[in-house]
């Protein structure tokens, strides 16, 4: 078994097994990481660029020691430190860096379809770590990840995706992965905020906390942007969190303890309560350690299989 | 030049003739036709079996980019391609650098048509509705109509201002010219790049909403029932709404006219998931049920017009991630194919009334003379064979840009040949 493409650009259209099997080696590493020595041979000799268009720390950080730790040569370029604030087109960028001889490109662009586009101009393998609104593969399938570390399996699994769904990669790629995989998705979030059509998914959309809340096992929580606020969206941070935000007081209404996620980096108090981020039934922070795994596993397959 | 036609099939919308023609022309003049005619061998033979012969085709709404954006193309390019695709006439949208928003430009423009392609292609402006296209101020619209636009729009832009579409209405009914919208409620589309729906959705793309083109529309219906007297033409409709719009304001009897391009009807939004800029156009590529009632449309006569929107772009501007990629495709020379392909062979039109949308309805919306095919009348005729099978490749086109979605596609029917100004080409 090994995956289909030579690029991980997002988690529509992968199969059950596809993404069983990235699960499963992610499983291994994961167990690497809790090692005194984390570190192992699978990608010595190979180079790996990551090439982040938009400001990302965590997702960076994690590629980057996933990279580290499978012994790859690693690059990081940052669009501010680039000639891409000198005009030069994504294309010229990274044609350039491949002139280099690299294997494979971690990218993140603020527009969708930006890691399809690159993996047609260059040859390396390409892994899309977050294109614009479409989708964030890694993201999908650490939050898929970490679901089934704590619930032992995600088929029939009921897990709402809570805030903006219209804007967001990190929804769509849930979406995708959780659907395949045979879990309930559901989304909450104001109405200006779901985008049109979602129906035709398969997702239940919800608009009020309250009604979502006792029928479900586990709550994805997105971070509100400010600057949806200034283009009409919604009308105060104050509204959204008195009716959106995820608070203690809200979850305790159901009738068993709800796990809460969130991609990060979390505004406090605003989608989601700091007493709740910081709570029991918080995995936030595992996510984070996951998704180091999940990254190394699916480094690992493309790097090593083509 | 002396020149002997045989062998083709007449389709004239203006006399009714669809028969066996033949024709003798001396000097671009019609010497004599009939279902047989004697030529001495001081005559060159074109053989046209099975081939059409039609009025010459005008496409209404074309870019060429001169002057201002001649890396994309030229007067020069831009009526070659449109001669490749069969047209003998083009009029041209001004949003150019400078606009053709002055006499200077308008005239400049048409009289370079006659100078380029040895003037076969006839170039009419089409001239800004306002200065700058900016929508503040109305562009001299008697001083431009007598350089010789056609028509006014600011295309690329819609005339946002209500109080502007108004005056603009009112002053352009002066000179019986049409005002041409390209319908955008711009509030609503800001940063869209296709359309608002499943597919969009789907890519996470930011959309434009189909109602952003009706709202347009219908609130120039309103002010046009307040202004009876304007003439209203709406450039690249493309939703099933504003359709349905157009329809009611046709059944009033306003002067309302339509046209609608080849990839409308041909091309849906799904093709955006391949992320090929080629598939970017503003309006959008919109959904199924919208391409089938644009081809309602154009069967019951709503749609007056098959026109191109060739809005020609260089590879390097193109070849970017999807939201930063310009819109517009070339459309000249697969206007043919498309319309053959996608409407008479699946029998939406025919192609008499194919005919009438790419030769007749045009020039009678621009108040331009309609052409005449009879003895003594100069000829202006489009040659094109209906059942020719052939290949896109863009690296064939005339157009300076080959920014087409269809390349690689397999198309029915092409232009064979155009006869205007005295000069035969065939292709």
């Amino acid at each position: 078994m090994k995956l289909q493409s030579r690029h991980l650009l997002g988690l529509e259209g992968m199969s059950k097994d596809e993404l069983t099997l990235i699960l499963d080696t992610a499983v291994s590493f994961r167990e690497i990481l809790d090692r005194p020595i984390k570190k192992v041979p699978p990608l010595q000799g190979k180079t790996v660029v990551n090439l982040f268009f938009e400001s990302s720390t965590r997702t960076r950080i994690s590629f980057e020691l996933a990279e580290r730790r499978l012994s790859a040569d690693v690059v990081s370029f940052t669009a501010a430190a680039s000639s891409v604030s000198k005009g030069e087109t994504l294309k010229d960028t990274a044609r350039n860096i491949e002139a280099m001889k690299i294997d494979m490109v971690v990218v993140r662009h603020a527009a969708p379809g930006s890691a399809h586009f690159l993996s047609k101009v260059v040859d390396a393998n390409v892994i899309n770590a977050g294109d614009g609104g479409h989708e964030h593969p890694t993201q999908g399938l650490l939050d898929m990840y970490t679901l089934r570390e704590k619930f032992g399996a995600l088929e029939g699994l009921r897990v709402c995706i809570v805030g903006d769904i219209t804007h967001s990669r990190v929804a769509r790629s849930n979406i995708y992965g959780l659907l395949t995989m045979g879990a309930e998705v559901s989304v909450c979030g104001p109405e200006t905020l779901i985008p049109r059509e979602l129906e035709k998914f398969g997702v239940q959309v919800y608009h009020h906390l309250e009604e979502v809340i006792p029928k479900v096992d586990a709550l994805n929580v997105l971070r509100v942007q400010l600057e949806r606020q200034k283009s009409g969206l919604f009308p105060s941070l104050r509204e959204y969190h008195r009716f959106f935000g995820v608070t203690k007081e809200k979850v305790s209404r159901a009738p068993k303890p709800i796990t809460i996620m969130h991609p990060g980096p979390i505004n406090r108090d605003v989608e989601l309560s700091a007493d709740l981020a910081d709570s029991e039934h918080s995995v936030i922070l595992q996510q984070v350690t996951n998704g180091v795994a999940i990254r190394m596993a699916v480094l690992y397959l493309l790097g090593t299989t083509n | 030049m002396k020149v002997h036609l045989k062998g083709g099939r007449l389709l004239d919308p203006v006399s009714g003739r669809d028969e066996s023609m033949e024709f003798l022309i001396v000097e671009g003049t019609i010497e004599s036709m009939g279902s047989r005619v004697k030529a001495d061998s001081s005559y060159t033979t074109v053989d046209l079996t099975n081939q059409i012969i039609a009025p010459g085709f005008i496409d209404m709404h074309v870019h060429l980019r001169e002057p201002g954006f001649e890396h994309k193309e030229t007067i020069e390019t831009g009526c070659a391609s449109a001669a490749a695709g069969g047209f003998t006439a083009v009029c041209c949208m001004p949003n150019t650098n400078p606009a053709i928003d002055d006499e200077s430009v308008a005239r400049y423009v048409h009289e370079k048509g006659k100078q380029v392609c040895d003037g076969v292609v006839d170039v009419y402006p089409i001239a800004a509705a306002t200065k700058g296209r900016l929508g503040v101020e109305l562009s001299p619209m008697a001083e431009l109509a007598q350089a010789g636009a056609v028509g006014f729009s600011d295309d690329g832009s819609p005339i946002a201002s209500a109080e502007i579409m108004r005056r603009a209405f009112e002053y352009s009914s002066m000179y019986g010219i049409p005002i041409i919208q390209h319908a955008e409620e711009s509030t609503m589309t800001c940063g869209g790049c296709m359309n608002e729906g499943y597919t969009a959705t789907k890519l996470g793309m930011p959309g434009i909403p189909p109602v952003a083109e009706e709202l347009m529309i219908a609130r120039d219906i309103i002010l046009l029932r307040y202004i009876p007297k304007a003439r209203y033409h709406v450039a690249h409709i493309s939703t099933a709404g504003a359709v349905d719009h157009v329809r009611g304001a046709k059944k009033e009897r306003l002067h309302v006219t339509s046209e609608v391009t080849p990839h409308h009807f041909s091309l849906v939004d799904t093709v955006v998931e391949s992320f090929d800029t080629n598939t970017k156009m503003n309006p959008p590529l919109r959904t199924r049920e919208d391409l089938e009632a644009v081809k309602e449309g154009l069967k019951d006569g709503t749609i007056d017009v098959i026109a191109t929107d060739h809005a020609p772009h260089t590879i390097d501007e193109k070849e970017v991630e999807y939201t930063q990629a310009p819109f517009g495709i070339v459309g000249l020379e697969t206007a043919i194919g498309l319309s053959i392909t996608g409407l008479v062979e699946t029998k939406v039109l025919a192609l008499y009334q194919l005919v009438e949308k790419f030769s007749t309805n045009p020039r009678t919306i621009l108040s331009l003379p309609a052409v005449k095919i009879a003895e003594g009348e100069m000829a202006n005729l489009t040659f094109f064979d209906p059942q020719r099978v052939w290949t896109v490749d863009v690296s064939q086109f005339k157009s300076k840009s080959k920014n087409s979605p269809f390349h690689g596609a397999t198309l029915k029917g092409k232009a064979t040949g155009i006869f205007n100004n005295r000069k035969l080409l065939l292709l």
